[in-house]
């Protein structure tokens, strides 16, 4: 067996009797009774995902001089202050080592959200490129994170921090006291529900999750309803979706990729441009509640086009969906598809992603 | 009538030579939310201890192994539209298929509840 890491909550999952699994090297809750439930909880309540197991890194320095820009793929000095971005970290060959958000807290000072599994990976790479002064610190072991998650997700935070809450736009945060710690709240999280992120010392996290779940409205939720919620919104997942061997082009991710700026993997991305892509990520709807599967097989007509990344039961549309990498000629909108393994085949035609339409992301 | 179980966690309920077929409560628990059931069609023959269905939860997809050998008559056609059926009522409304049983002596090579009770016990 493996060593895998606890976030402060092991505890808490135990007692409340979730499913423990392995996830990038962490011992963590996959479900607590059912993860349909907790989907849905999420939709239509509010959800409490604990996220401390990704990756928080601290650097200040000056952004011009210190390199930091080459290391992301989008642009960091055009962040706001009280803003965060999405984007990607590369590879000299234009791969996707990690997706991740950046704050900028101050002028000089950012917060770098990565995935569990990709953590240590991603500071050295991140590391490598920068020179001059500079504090670069992985401060994942002192930071605790959870994701409150839900149309109600507002309402349930106002007595924590009331005022600003309700000021706070999409993809901001602000920074903020809980029980007599610092913490940081974001408007942020990975679900296509209106909902907040809330970075703080470890040594509270406990407590908060214990205080937040006082609220009927609020219920725990595990990865595995977590992953339905992405897949909903079309929302790749690093290791499924997105890989070393995949590029922000092929990811269908290139709104992420900022071309007036230079950065680790972009001669390569440009190479790429001129050329034809040979994948392309879609995704698809199953005509049945049959799930396709990673690494199943895409054919179109017979011919084999490409294979899944991702897929699963889509409880807000009763039916299967999924996401996956297929040769661009057969990329287009209402492509009829067959995915299959073994005795399997299901019957799935290419849709516009998010498939859920109706989240509160931006209420 | 009486009750048989599988080490593959199918229950059989046996009433002359028709039996009635299901996953049990503790096999629905393990595969947690069921999304999707690939029922076989009425008139196919099939064989003790091999794969006749297979259930899909949200998690994964799971074979089902018939617990006897013979030939389907009904299927429970509710599960279509309604797999959560055997997360609520594995055991009961949750069947899966009704089978003509070809050969009673292989009921031998399955368990009473209370031996089952203990196959579980030890699994956990």
């Amino acid at each position: 067996m493996q060593n895998l890491k606890s976030t402060p909550l092991e505890a808490e999952h135990i007692k409340l009797k979730a499913k423990m699994v392995p996830f990038g090297g962490w011992n963590m809750p996959i479900q607590y009774e059912s993860i349909i439930e907790e989907h849905m909880q999420c939709r239509k309540s509010v959800a409490l995902f604990d996220t401390c197991h990704m990756g928080e890194f601290y650097f200040k320095g000056d952004l011009v001089n210190t390199n930091i820009e080459m290391a992301f793929s989008f642009k960091i000095g055009t962040i706001n202050v009280g803003k965060c971005r999405y984007g990607l970290i590369l590879n000299e060959r234009g791969g996707i080592v990690d997706d991740c958000i950046v704050y900028r807290l101050s002028a000089d000072e950012l917060m770098m959200v990565v995935n569990a599994g990709t953590k240590d990976n991603d500071f050295n790479v991140i590391k490598s490129v920068l020179k001059g002064n500079f504090v670069f610190e992985d401060r994942s072991e002192t930071t605790s994170k959870l994701d409150v998650q839900g149309p109600f997700s507002r309402d349930l935070l106002r007595k924590y921090f009331p005022g600003i809450i309700d000021e706070l736009k999409y993809f901001s945060f602000t920074k903020s006291s809980l029980m007599d710690q610092e913490v940081i709240l974001s408007r942020t999280g990975y679900t296509g529900e209106l909902g907040f992120e809330i970075y703080m010392p470890s040594i509270i996290c406990v407590d908060v999750w214990n205080d937040l779940l006082k609220d009927e409205k609020i219920k725990p939720a595990g990865l595995g309803a977590r992953d339905l919620l992405r897949l909903e919104m079309g929302y790749p997942l690093y290791g499924n979706d997105l890989d070393e061997d995949t590029t922000p082009l092929e990811a269908d991710l290139s709104y992420f990729v900022h071309f007036d700026k230079d950065f680790v993997g972009k001669e390569a991305l440009l190479k790429q441009k001129e050329a034809n892509l040979e994948k392309i990520r879609v995704g698809f709807v199953c005509d049945s509640r049959r799930a396709p599967r990673h690494n199943y097989r895409i054919f179109k007509d017979g011919m084999d086009i490409g294979y899944v990344t991702s897929g699963g039961f889509s409880p807000s549309l009763g039916k299967g969906i999924g996401m996956g990498y297929v040769k661009p000629q057969y990329s287009s909108e209402n492509t009829a598809l067959e995915l299959s393994q073994d005795r399997v085949k299901i019957k799935a035609v290419i849709e516009k992603i998010p498939f859920y339409k109706n989240g509160s992301l931006r209420k | 009538m009486s009750r048989y179980y599988s080490k593959d966690h199918e229950w059989l309920e046996i009433d002359n030579n028709v039996g009635i077929v299901g996953i049990t409560d503790y096999a629905q628990h393990q595969l947690g939310d069921i999304t999707y059931v690939e029922l076989p069609e009425v008139g196919t023959e099939i064989k003790q201890f091999s794969i006749f269905c297979t259930i899909e939860s949200v998690k994964a997809a799971s074979d089902v192994y018939a617990p006897v050998s013979g030939k389907i008559i009904e299927v429970n056609s509710r599960l279509e539209n309604e797999p959560e059926i055997i997360n609520k009522s594995p055991e009961e409304e949750g069947w899966i298929v009704k089978v003509e049983i070809s050969d009673t002596s292989e009921l031998k090579n399955l368990m009473d509840k209370a031996s089952y009770e203990n196959y579980i016990k030890e699994l956990d």
